[in-house]
């Protein structure tokens, strides 16, 4: 029997601006100790379909067709009944950590919570029971953990909290929405291995819900592909993967970045840097951001700054914008020391500096227009030219990003992301920049849309021979476009050098870890991988 | 990844086709379905226009005594009556309410003017200017505004000029803290951060990015402080601190009224008592609404 049955569902949310359909005739089934995954592009409506697994769709959303959980019908049930059903039969794992569980609560005394919320037993057995749990969910020191308020502990950490809850009443059907999507990558395969674990030792089926085609391959037994709202294509993981049939999913996989196992660095370039770090040192208050960074930059290159959160890339990009002053080293931009140089030199000296950062929402003022934005560095380094030379002038950079002419009288509001994305990249070239920072560009961006992004980026770059400082998290997308790639672990240079070199034959410890954590997007690629890394941890 | 995920939860409404991006409803449109606010709107121009285009239609003498017709209750002559001392109350209504409106209009306004000013050289600066300048405000906020604006009143004895003045001085402090906070997220944008980081002024950013993106908060601010101005007033002139006879306004009214109180002469206290409280939440109905409208995060 199935642990979770869905057939013909259909989920309606009405808004100020009418109904709009978000999932329509969707059937799936979980069975017990299979794990489906549910993947699609944002607004694919997954999410949603997880949300309805367990009754806990908006009160603007109206589902239609069947949702069982263990034989329950979830559609049309009272809240005290879905109320028994989840933690206890049915549970779920959220994105972020940070905000599903309360800060104000011993994590201890949240996990017992759930248990006693679902069985009759003693506040002292509960809080055992929660030791317990944190011990299985590989907490060091669970005893002492107990007590620990969720801020004293680090994300990977808070999210093995949350999946402890989750399986307290040892669930029958386990709902992940994106649970590693906030982690970093070496974080995410150990979450992943511990899903896989408890799925396995008790049974579990597992809904997982994810964007990352490479979890899906590392964790997934079947996969539902999900394009607006509707399901385009299910099967073994093997097949979806491998030999896709929809040619949505075929699109979907060609545009996912994919590590390579193979190549060849160009010969590097030698004139000299654009933009170069020596010795920098960076404090905020108590923490050392950034200690004893060096860092080249030369013309027509591209420079991928990777790192997991926290380990001081873009900090590094912002001292090489001028942005953070440092509190010891040097940083010369265009031969000239930032440090030294003040008012009008030093604003001449910045525009020849492109910008985009990781957010389009906040990256274009919502006040101004598409041209606006894009003309702001013109006003501010341009002073002299005329309203006819300013608008002819965005007109060209629109068309070189490859936005539609019609989109400058818009506002950021009405475009997409990758639209958000293309109008600062617009903003960044206006000037013709010997230099472009991109910090995390396409991070909050589909895959599909990432990739034209990440193109536009690159032949422009072949067009115009701007050098490239190129932030990422992502060691797939850094390896296709970055020439050389810098490793930043704690606030200091791990490893650099040329990309393939570094990447493929990586001289520490740390990069070899980083690159072993990144799934890849091939199930059988990624079994190997696996078993490799898990024979050299036992070993 | 937070449009991703507000998305994810649904509170964002999923799009439907790849043409992403729906524009939402323009300002006027959402300032518009707020029902309330819509009546706020009515109430004031309302006032607006009898007050400062009544006396063009009904006339009558408020700087004369007239001993022979105090005290009458409402008649064909004297719509809403006369007061203690003869003059016509309606007329009087709209007379006091010139005062009450414009001090209170006035007030509010230049509390947020100078609130906006403070809050945002305290948010844009940040370190050791923004310390000092918020901790002047603490201790403003500490003393109340009731207190200190009682005192000068009672010392100086302000005219309508006066109690704009004093009121605004007494009242920019929450405004100034508003601004304060909007400018210390909006100049850490990435806008902001990308525009300074190619080489764009101080000045551009806060003239350009900080002060458009500000105007939502500064002007329901604004509208709040005009309710409580009007309100202050109010009060200041009931205790007899505000403006002197034969000038008046609401509150005035009410305290001269007050002896009416228990004779049976409603005329002269239920008009301005009701005009005040209608003007009053009028103001905060339109604020709420601008609120809403504009997405601006709750009143200090």
């Amino acid at each position: 029997m199935n642990i979770l049955t869905i057939e013909d569902l259909g989920v309606t949310f009405s808004t100020e601006t009418g109904d709009v359909p978000a999932v329509r005739g969707v059937s799936l089934h979980v069975r017990p100790g299979e794990t489906l995954a549910l993947v699609g592009e944002s607004g694919s409506g997954k999410s949603t379909v997880a949300l309805a697994a367990m009754g806990l769709l908006p009160g603007t959303a109206r589902a239609s067709g069947r949702v069982a959980v263990d034989g329950t019908e979830i559609v049309g049930a009272s809240e005290a009944s879905l109320a028994r059903l989840r933690g206890r039969t049915a549970s779920m794992v959220f994105q972020e950590p940070a905000t599903a569980l309360d800060p104000l609560t011993r994590v201890g005394a949240q996990i017992a919570e759930v248990v006693r919320n679902h069985r009759d037993v003693s506040r002292s057995e509960a809080a055992r029971e929660a030791v317990e749990l944190l011990r299985r969910v590989g907490i060091p020191e669970p005893e002492r953990r107990a007590s620990a308020f969720p801020f004293q502990l680090s994300g990977g950490q808070r999210q093995r909290v949350v999946i402890a809850m989750a399986i307290a009443n040892s669930p029958g059907l386990l709902i992940a929405d994106e649970p590693t999507t906030a982690l970093d990558v070496t974080v995410q395969a150990e979450i992943l291995d511990l899903l896989r674990r408890l799925a396995a030792d008790s049974g579990t089926g597992v809904l997982l819900v994810t964007h990352n085609m490479g979890v899906v391959a590392d964790f997934a037994d079947r996969v539902a592909v999900m394009l607006r709202g509707e399901v385009v294509e299910t099967g073994p993981v093997e097949d979806v993967l491998l030999r896709p049939e929809h040619a949505y999913t075929r699109g979907l996989l060609a545009a996912v970045p994919r590590l390579r196992f193979s190549g060849e660095d160009a010969p590097p370039a030698e004139e000299p840097p654009v933009v170069r770090l020596r010795d920098v040192s960076v404090r905020f208050g108590r923490v050392q951001a950034l200690d004893g960074v060096f860092l080249d930059v030369r013309p027509g290159e591209t420079v991928g700054l990777v790192g997991e959160s926290g380990s001081g890339k873009s900090t590094a990009a912002r001292v090489a914008l001028g942005l953070v002053a440092p509190a010891s080293g040097s940083v010369s931009l265009f031969g000239a020391d930032l440090g030294r140089v003040r008012g009008r030199k030093r604003r001449a000296l910045l525009s020849g500096v492109g910008v985009v950062l990781q957010d389009p929402v906040a990256s274009l003022d919502a006040r101004m227009s598409v041209a606006e934005c894009v003309a702001e560095p013109l006003r501010v380094h341009r002073r002299g030219m005329s309203g006819a030379e300013r608008r002819d002038r965005v007109a060209k950079v629109l068309e070189l990003v490859r936005l539609p002419r019609e989109l400058a009288g818009r506002g950021p509001r009405e475009l997409s992301g990758g639209q958000r994305q293309r109008v600062s990249l617009a903003r960044a070239l206006v000037l013709e920049p010997r230099l472009l920072v991109a910090d995390e560009p396409t991070s909050a961006l589909d895959v599909s849309v990432q990739r034209t992004v990440l193109e536009v980026i690159a032949e422009l770059q072949r067009e115009l021979g701007f050098a490239c400082l190129f932030v990422s998290h992502d060691l797939a997308v850094v390896q296709e476009f970055a020439q050389r790639v810098v490793v930043m672990r704690d606030g200091r240079v791990e490893e650099q050098g040329p990309t393939m070199a570094t990447l493929l034959r990586p001289e520490t410890e740390y990069t070899r870890r980083l690159i072993a954590a990144v799934p890849v997007p091939d199930p059988v690629v990624q079994r190997r991988r696996r078993a490799e890394q898990q024979a050299e941890v036992t070993a | 990844m937070s449009v991703q995920s507000a998305g994810r939860w649904g509170l964002i409404a999923p799009r439907g086709g790849a043409a992403d991006g729906r524009s939402p409803a323009p300002l006027r449109a959402r300032f518009a379905r707020n029902r309330l606010a819509v009546a706020g709107v009515a109430v004031v121009v309302l006032f607006l226009l009898f007050c400062f285009v009544g006396p063009l239609v009904y006339s009558t003498d408020q700087t004369h005594t007239d001993l022979t017709q105090v005290n009458l209750a409402p008649n064909s002559a004297h719509w809403l009556g006369t007061d203690a001392v003869g003059h016509d109350q309606l007329g009087r209504l709209m007379y006091g309410g010139q005062v009450s409106l414009l001090v209170g209009l006035a007030a509010g306004v230049l509390a947020t003017v100078i609130g906006t000013l403070w809050g945002a050289v305290a948010g844009y600066a940040g370190g050791w200017v923004d310390a000092v300048m918020m901790r002047v405000v603490d201790a403003g906020i500490a003393i109340p505004a009731l207190f200190i604006l009682l005192v000068v009143s009672a010392i100086t004895n302000p005219g309508p000029l006066g109690l704009i003045v004093v009121l605004g001085l007494v009242s920019w402090l929450v405004p100034s803290r508003l601004v304060r906070a909007e400018t210390l997220t909006l100049k850490n944008r990435d806008y902001v951060l990308t525009l300074r980081a190619t080489g764009g002024t101080h000045g551009r950013a806060i003239r350009r990015h900080i002060l458009p993106n500000a105007v939502s908060t500064i002007v329901v601010a604004a509208t709040f402080q005009i309710a409580d101005a009007i309100l202050l007033i109010a009060y200041v002139s009931y205790l007899g601190l505000g403006v002197q006879p034969p000038k008046t306004d609401w509150g005035g009214m009410l305290s001269a009224g007050l002896t009416a109180a228990y004779s049976g002469r409603w005329w002269l206290i239920v008009p301005p008592g009701l005009a005040i409280i209608l003007v009053v939440c009028a103001f905060n109905a339109i604020g709420d609404g601008l609120r809403d409208a504009f997405d601006v995060r709750g009143r200090a």
